[in-house]
């Protein structure tokens, strides 16, 4: 494939220019170029992100808030003009609501720790969706164990949407708390968060937490508009570092919560006996913590904002249509979740055959191709549509409908070994 | 175009396996049953054995997972049957030894069909799914030679 022949999207991006920040693309693997389609595991990260890593520890580097020495002063701002930036990012305008974790596991169980084993009690209610991610099913299990509370759960339909209509049912006095997915990481389905927070409201008090992991490096987002009471993100799968994301969450349910862990920049005044906290953010923030992982995702939120997530989510969008056409082209091929691809971010998982879907990840990565296959950290999906496993093609804004063509190409050789 | 490597990994005796996999159901007299599960994958073996005076007199399994995994259970069962608890165990250490890409094991004839399997060799993150059905000989093999003090 000549890069010439990569055509520009009417979204206005331009693959070719786009792919030039990444580097990591433009390898060869097994002898084929690299045709990089596991964005909902982790996206690859630009130049520009690698260069503020970079200079951070050759320039910059101490630890924040402590020290009065220059390095400090320069490190302690990156991290707070990083923290603005990536709350803005999401429509979050007070940096005290704003909270670096390691990743949206860390900012969902310190919501489980810090308000769910704090204010839930024997009975009351937790809302959860079979679509959702092992993070953010696991901590209110063990929630639910500490508690009492009792776990309910909205189902999905046959095209991997939730049975809205059940809200009717499932939300009630007694819900306190509803975490769900903004976008399926393991079916694609963009969930209609506003209004399933409207008719939350409607029934019950109930906090809502919304797991932004597959949303925010995709589709603009404010939370505030949104409605929700908390939300929580990875920077990994956003063109920032790893070990780095964020719980967004209001002013007064965080004031509210005890700390999650306690130790050193989350305390006021420690004495023997007792402690008081800092102010917020920092009563969430014990010891030191990802300072070059927050100033990388500032930087990926920069560059995020360069192109702009309008564009970038129309781009997938083409990329994604493209693909469910040519992919329905493929024999034998089962493609899991809703048919209208209005209702579906860049993510398509599907079955071919009775090639199992490790068996269809070997036979692409050996062409080059790099897709996911396993359970996709959402075993309550895979029993819905009763597979073990499906095969996971995942789109981001570097993608291009060459990769697309490469994809059904290796999908055609799965289909000629196991005729 | 299908790509060398893939041909060697893909041979038509493990699709053959794959498809109509041998010694596939339950034991009722079993003497030994062990589950074994890859979790990174959701790949499933249930390993069932009759063992009697040391000889596998009988092997079943019941399975699900990719084409790896579930034919290199086929071909092992294959191979066990009628054989010592002693000679499985060689068996089970040739077949690691072609997985670590012994080009020796690779070769010996009593591998049998899972001779076969030796293109997986070369992809190390599938060699977990080729000795799925080996983890699961493992226990009655342990338990053998704890009782009779060694193999
Ligand atoms: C929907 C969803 N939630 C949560 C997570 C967990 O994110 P992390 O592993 O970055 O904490 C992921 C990513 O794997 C995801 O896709």
């Amino acid at each position: 494939m000549s890069p010439s022949t990569v055509t520009v999207t009417g979204s206005g991006i331009d693959p070719v220019a786009i792919r030039r920040d990444f580097p990591i693309l433009e390898q060869q693997i097994n002898g084929h170029a690299l045709a990089y389609l596991d964005n909902a595991a982790t996206s690859q990260k630009p130049t520009a992100v690698l260069a503020v890593l970079d200079q951070y520890y050759r320039r910059d580097n101490a630890n924040v808030h402590r020290g009065i020495h220059e390095l400090s002063r320069r490190a302690t701002s990156a991290f707070e003009d990083a923290r603005s930036r990536v709350g803005r990012f999401v429509g979050a305008n007070d940096p005290g609501e704003v909270i670096f974790t390691r990743g949206t596991t860390e900012a969902i169980n310190l919501m489980a720790h810090g308000w769910g084993l704090e204010f839930l009690n024997e009975g009351d209610e937790i809302l959860l969706t079979t679509m959702e991610h092992h993070s953010n099913v696991v901590p209110w299990q063990l929630v639910a164990r500490r508690t009492g509370a009792v776990l309910k759960w909205l189902e999905l339909d046959d095209e991997g949407r939730l049975r809205l209509e059940a809200l009717d049912r499932t939300v009630n006095s007694r819900t306190r708390l509803v975490s769900l997915t903004h976008v399926s990481n393991a079916l694609g389905t963009v969930n209609p968060v506003a209004d399933i927070v409207r008719a939350v409201r409607y029934r019950s008090e109930a906090v809502v937490l919304i797991d932004g992991a597959q949303a925010v490096p995709h589709l603009p987002v404010d939370v505030a508009a949104l409605d929700c009471d908390a939300y929580a993100f990875s920077g990994h799968k956003m063109c920032g570092p790893t070990g780095i994301g964020v719980l967004w969450a209001r002013r007064s349910l965080l004031d509210a919560m005890p700390p999650f862990q306690g130790g050193g920049e989350m305390i006021r005044i420690v004495r023997r006996e007792s402690s008081t906290w800092a102010d917020l953010p920092h009563k969430f923030e014990a010891g030191t913590p990802d300072i070059a992982g927050a100033i990388g995702l500032g930087t990926a939120v920069q560059y995020l904002e360069g192109i702009g997530m309008s564009r970038i989510a129309r781009h997938e969008r083409e990329v994604l249509h493209y693909a469910l056409d040519r992919m329905s082209t493929v024999r034998d091929l089962r493609i899991f979740g809703p048919s209208d691809p209005c209702e579906r971010s860049g993510v398509i998982s599907f079955t071919l055959s009775d090639a199992h879907p490790h068996d269809i990840a070997t036979i692409l990565d050996a062409e080059g191709i790099a897709i996911r296959a396993g359970h996709h950290c959402a075993q309550l999906v895979m029993r819905h549509f009763g597979v073990a496993a499906t095969a996971r093609a995942s789109f981001y804004f570097y993608n291009t409908t060459e990769d697309v063509d490469r994809l059904v190409e290796g999908l055609e050789t799965v289909r000629t070994v196991f005729a | 175009m299908e790509s060398p490597s893939i041909g060697s990994l893909y041979q038509d005796l493990i699709l053959e396996h794959y498809r109509r996999p041998r010694n596939q159901g339950e034991l009722p007299d079993r003497t030994a049953d062990v589950h074994v599960a890859n979790p990174v994958c959701g790949d499933e073996i249930r390993l069932q054995l009759k063992i009697a005076g040391g000889i596998i007199e009988q092997a079943r399994f019941v399975g699900s997972g990719c084409s790896i995994s579930q034919a290199s259970a086929s071909m092992m069962t294959s191979l066990l049957e009628g054989r010592s608890l002693t000679d499985a165990e060689a068996l089970a250490k040739r077949f690691g030894d072609m997985m670590r890409g012994d080009a020796d094991a690779a070769r010996d004839r009593r591998l049998g069909d899972l001779r076969a399997l030796q293109g997986v060799s070369k992809f190390p993150v599938r060699i977990k799914c080729a000795m799925l059905g080996f983890d699961a000989l493992r226990k009655p093999l342990e338990h053998n030679s704890a009782i009779s003090g060694g193999p």
